[in-house]
C-alpha cells in the first residue's frame, strides 16, 4: 500500500483494494502478518530475510523488488536502474 | 465512579489525573478553540464522545480496529548511533515493520546535504539493495539557513526590526531561488540513485517563504521524475507570513491552513502530504487531540492525494518530550485514524 500511496498518490482504501486484488486476498488478510507471511513467501515477494535468507529459494530485497514491481505494475526505481546497468533493459 | 481518577498525560509527558468529566471538558475546550482559530466545524457529538472512549481509560496501550490499519511514512528512520544508517533502515524494516523507511543526513537540511550528495548516493544505492519497502530520502527545506551570516543573503530576521521591510522581503526572494535550486539538485541525485522518494520536511518552518520554495521545489522535481514519490511533511498547522505576499499559483501562502495547504502540494505534484498541528505543552493530550483532529479534518475531507499526518514529539496530539510515552502515542495515533480516517501517520 506504501508503494502505491508514494508512487501513484493512491487514498489508502484505493491502495488496499488494488493491493489485495492483484495478490488475491481479503483486504483484511493486507495486515495479518500470518497470511501475509504465506502470501509474500508464494509470490516470491521477499520476506523478513534475516531469518529466512538461510532458505536460497527465498528471494532477497532486490530480487523480491522485481517481482513487487511486476505484480502491482508500478515503476520501482531501483529496479529500474538494476535493469539499465545490468543489461536487462532492452 | 464520577470522580475516580484516570492517569492520563499532559502535552509535555507528564503523568497527570484526571477525572472523565474533567477529560470530557478537555475535549471540548480543545475542539471550540480550534474551531474559532481555524475557522473550521467543531467537531460533533459523536466524535467526542469517542475521544473520550479512548483517554477516559487506564489502559497502558490503544489501537485501531483490525482492518483499519494504516500506511506509516517516516521523516528520517534510524538513530544513527547504532551500526551503519542501513542497519537503521533494515532494522525499522525487519524488527519494526515499517511500511517504508526514510534515508537521511544527520544535517536534515537540503543546503547541508548538497555538498555531500556524492556519498548520500553511495549509501542510498547500497540501501536499496538490502531493503524491500520503499526507502524515501528526506530534508528539510531549511530556508533560515541561506541568512547571512552562515548564508549569501541578508537576515530577514534582523530587517524587520529595523523597519526595512522590503528588504526582507527581498532576501526572503533571493533565498527562495537558492533553495529551490539545491533541493532540485539534491533530489535528481537521489533519485539517480534509486531512491523511491523524496521527503520535504517541516515544510514552511521559516515561513512563507520557506512553503514557496518547497512547492517549487515540489513543482521541478515532478516535471523531471514523473513517477517519483514526493512527500511533504509541515512544520506547523499556520503557514507564518514572515514575507506576506508570496503566492503560489495564485494563492497567498501567508495565513493558510492545512486545507489550503494539501490543495497547493497536490497541484505541485506531490503525492502524500503531512500536515502538522503543534502541541501546547500547558494542556493535556486529550485537549492537544481534540484540537488536531478539528483543524485537519476539512484537509482530511477535502484530500486529493493521501493524507499522513505528522504525530511525533510534538506535533499532532503526541507529548513534546524526547521519549513520547507509548500510552500518549497510541491514543493520539488511534484518535487520528479513527476519527480522521487518514491514509497513514
Amino acid at each position: 500500500m506504501a508503494r502505491m500511496q508514494i508512487t501513484r498518490g493512491m487514498r489508502l482504501p484505493e491502495a488496499k483494494n488494488y493491493v489485495a486484488g492483484k495478490l488475491g486476498v481479503s483486504v483484511l488478510d493486507l495486515c495479518d502478518s500470518g497470511v501475509m507471511y504465506e502470501v509474500r513467501g508464494q509470490l516470491g515477494l521477499g520476506r523478513f530475510y534475516d531469518s529466512e535468507s538461510t532458505y536460497p529459494a527465498e528471494p532477497l530485497a532486490m530480487e523480491a523488488k522485481f517481482r513487487i514491481a511486476e505484480l502491482l505494475e508500478v515503476p520501482i526505481n531501483c529496479v529500474g536502474r538494476f535493469r539499465t546497468l545490468t543489461g536487462l533493459a532492452g | 465512579m464520577e470522580n475516580k481518577k484516570i492517569p492520563t498525560r499532559m502535552g509535555d509527558g507528564s503523568l497527570t489525573w484526571m477525572t472523565a468529566g474533567e477529560i470530557r471538558a478537555d475535549i471540548e475546550e480543545g475542539t471550540r478553540v480550534a474551531a474559532e482559530r481555524a475557522k473550521v466545524p467543531p467537531l460533533d457529538e459523536a466524535e467526542l464522545g469517542h475521544l473520550l472512549e479512548i483517554f477516559a481509560s487506564a489502559s497502558r496501550f490503544t489501537g485501531v480496529d483490525i482492518g483499519d490499519e494504516v500506511v506509516l511514512t517516516y521523516d528520517g528512520v534510524g538513530s544513527q548511533h547504532i551500526g551503519t544508517r542501513i542497519h537503521d533502515l533494515q532494522l525499522y524494516e525487519q524488527h519494526l515493520g515499517a511500511d517504508s523507511v526514510e534515508l537521511y543526513h544527520p544535517d536534515y537540511s537540503f543546503k547541508a546535504v548538497k555538498t555531500v550528495v556524492p556519498y548520500e548516493q553511495g549509501v542510498m544505492r547500497q540501501a536499496q539493495a538490502n531493503v524491500t519497502v520503499p526507502l524515501n530520502y528526506g530534508a528539510m527545506p531549511d530556508l533560515g539557513r541561506y541568512t547571512q551570516p552562515d548564508g549569501p543573503v541578508p537576515n530577514w530576521s534582523t530587517l524587520m526590526p529595523l523597519g526595512k521591510i522590503d528588504e526582507a522581503r527581498a532576501a526572503q526572494e533571493e533565498a527562495v531561488e537558492h533553495a529551490v535550486a539545491d533541493m532540485v539538485y539534491v533530489c535528481d541525485g537521489m533519485l539517480e540513485a534509486g531512491a523511491d522518494g523524496v521527503d520535504f520536511d517541516t515544510a514552511g518552518a521559516a515561513g512563507d517563504a520557506d512553503f514557496l520554495a518547497a512547492l517549487r521545489a515540489i513543482e521541478a522535481v515532478r516535471g523531471r521524475h514523473p513517477d517519483a514519490g514526493i512527500q511533504i511533511g509541515m512544520a506547523s498547522e499556520f503557514v507564518l507570513g514572515m514575507h506576506g505576499n508570496l503566492e503560489y499559483e495564485g494563492v497567498r501562502l501567508a495565513g493558510l491552513w492545512p486545507r489550503e495547504q494539501m490543495k497547493l502540494a497536490a497541484k505541485a505534484g506531490a503525492t502524500i502530504f503531512g500536515p502538522a498541528v503543534n502541541v501546547n505543552t500547558g494542556k493535556s493530550g486529550a485537549w492537544n487531540v481534540a484540537r488536531a483532529i478539528t483543524i485537519v479534518k476539512p484537509c482530511v475531507q477535502e484530500a486529493e492525494i493521501p493524507v499522513h499526518m505528522n504525530v511525533g514529539m510534538g506535533v499532532g496530539g503526541t507529548p513534546m518530550a524526547p521519549w513520547p510515552p507509548a500510552d500518549a502515542v497510541s491514543r493520539s495515533s488511534r484518535a487520528l485514524v479513527d476519527i480522521l480516517r487518514l491514509d497513514g501517520l
